[in-house]
């Protein structure tokens, strides 16, 4: 049996599906390897309201909770696991520690494609220009 | 078979009550475990109210400064014109009551201008129009928002009947002087509403709000539900007015005359 306009259809064929594929080649070729954000972390404080690894993993529930715990509830105080107190607070508590949004907390935001909106209202520690 | 239905519907009786107060018996289990308190530093109330004093504080330029306080503590833009946001304002007898107008009122009440600002009504319409409870009415008392959860669908707005709210029509950061800012607050963004907030954040700390502060003692502030508070002995004993009475909102604030 004959293929009408064989050729072209071949052709066509080829080119479709090499375009397909070369996001993936061309990613393949200029991909580095992943490297984790270097932060800088304070200066002077070694423990973070809860662990690391906690802090890593779940620190947009506690800012969650600490919201409505804070404006709802009316009590801001938290007590962490172990014992230690602190003031419920993003701007006087958390970045009093943390003293650059762009040294921390943008790093790995940036990395991980996500831009929460904490800042639209929220005063970071360098200040607004 | 007869039998078998019967403790079938029994079981089952057993399992939806079981449901309906499972989630009440964990939470009680965990003793409503949230790990926070209250900072002792802060003062509370069951229902925050202030007295003005119209004698004391009743110029424009009075009213203003005491705004200006208030302004700078909270961030508050300042725009002119229609788009104007504010949380405190002075405004002159006829707008502040008006179902209380008399054509032959004493020229020194006529006279005044009166301090305006959110009355933390008790029945405040404005919680009650919210679709998303940003705007709601703390155990204080306080009316208080959640500009996290304001969508600025402005319902609050057409509910207040004291226009104690403003809109951000836009970025109210380019009406905000960025170095002066206060740091410890917030500011908002466009399209959320904003008002008075009692300064929650103060009480919380055991300071008295800002502009109370400021007033060299023309505004009272304390507890309503508190009989040898400083705003009940005020009100035994001077004769005061609340605005709008007839729209059942119970406001907070009053006014000696
Ligand atoms: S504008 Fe915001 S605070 Fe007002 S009713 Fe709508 S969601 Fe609630
Ligand atoms: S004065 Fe207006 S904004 Fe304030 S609580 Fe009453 S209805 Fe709500």
């Amino acid at each position: 049996m004959k293929m009408h306009y064989g050729a072209p259809i071949i052709v066509g064929l080829v080119i479709f599906v090499g375009a397909l594929c070369a996001p993936f080649v061309v990613g393949m070729a200029v991909t580095k390897t992943y490297k984790q954000p270097e932060l800088k972390m304070p200066a002077n404080e070694k423990e973070c309201v809860e662990s690391k690894e906690f802090m890593r993993e779940k620190h947009m529930q506690l800012l969650n909770d600490w919201r409505d715990w804070a404006l709802r509830d009316g009590k801001r105080i938290y007590t962490n696991h172990a014992g230690k107190e602190f003031t419920i607070s993003l701007q006087n508590t958390c970045m009093k520690c943390h003293i650059s949004k762009a040294d921390f907390c943008d790093k790995c935001h940036t990395d991980a494609g996500v831009s929460p909106y904490c800042w639209d209202c929220h005063i970071q520690p360098e200040g607004l220009k | 078979m007869k039998n078998n239905r019967r403790s079938f519907i029994k079981l089952a009786g057993i399992a939806a009550a079981g449901l309906a107060i499972a989630p009440k018996a964990m939470a009680a289990a965990m003793g409503g475990s949230a790990p926070i308190k209250e900072d002792p530093k802060g003062i509370t109330a069951k229902q925050w109210a202030m007295v003005i004093d119209t004698t004391r504080l009743n110029t424009a330029q009075g009213i203003e400064k005491l705004a200006k306080v208030c302004h700078s503590v909270h961030n508050v833009p300042f725009i002119e014109g229609k788009q104007e946001v504010k949380w405190l304002w002075p405004d002159i007898y006829e707008h502040s009551f008006t179902e209380q107008e008399n054509p032959y009122l004493a020229d020194a009440v006529k006279k005044r201008q009166y301090a305006l600002l959110c009355n933390h009504c008790q029945n405040p319409p404005c919680v009650r129009v919210c679709p998303t409870k940003a705007t709601y009415k703390r155990p204080d008392g306080i009316v208080d928002m959640d500009y996290h959860r304001c969508i600025g669908c402005r319902y609050c707005m057409a509910g207040c009947p004291y226009g104690s709210r403003s809109f951000n029509w836009g970025e109210p950061r380019d009406h905000l002087d960025l170095a002066a800012l206060n740091k410890e607050y917030p500011t908002r963004m466009r399209g959320v509403v904003e008002k008075c907030n009692f300064c929650v954040e103060r009480l919380a700390v055991g300071k008295l709000p800002a502009c109370v502060e400021a007033s060299n003692g023309a505004i009272h502030f304390g507890d309503l539900n508190d009989p040898n508070s400083e705003v009940r002995a005020v009100l035994r004993e001077r004769f005061t007015i609340r605005r709008k009475p007839s729209a059942g909102t119970e406001p907070s604030v009053y006014y000696i005359i």
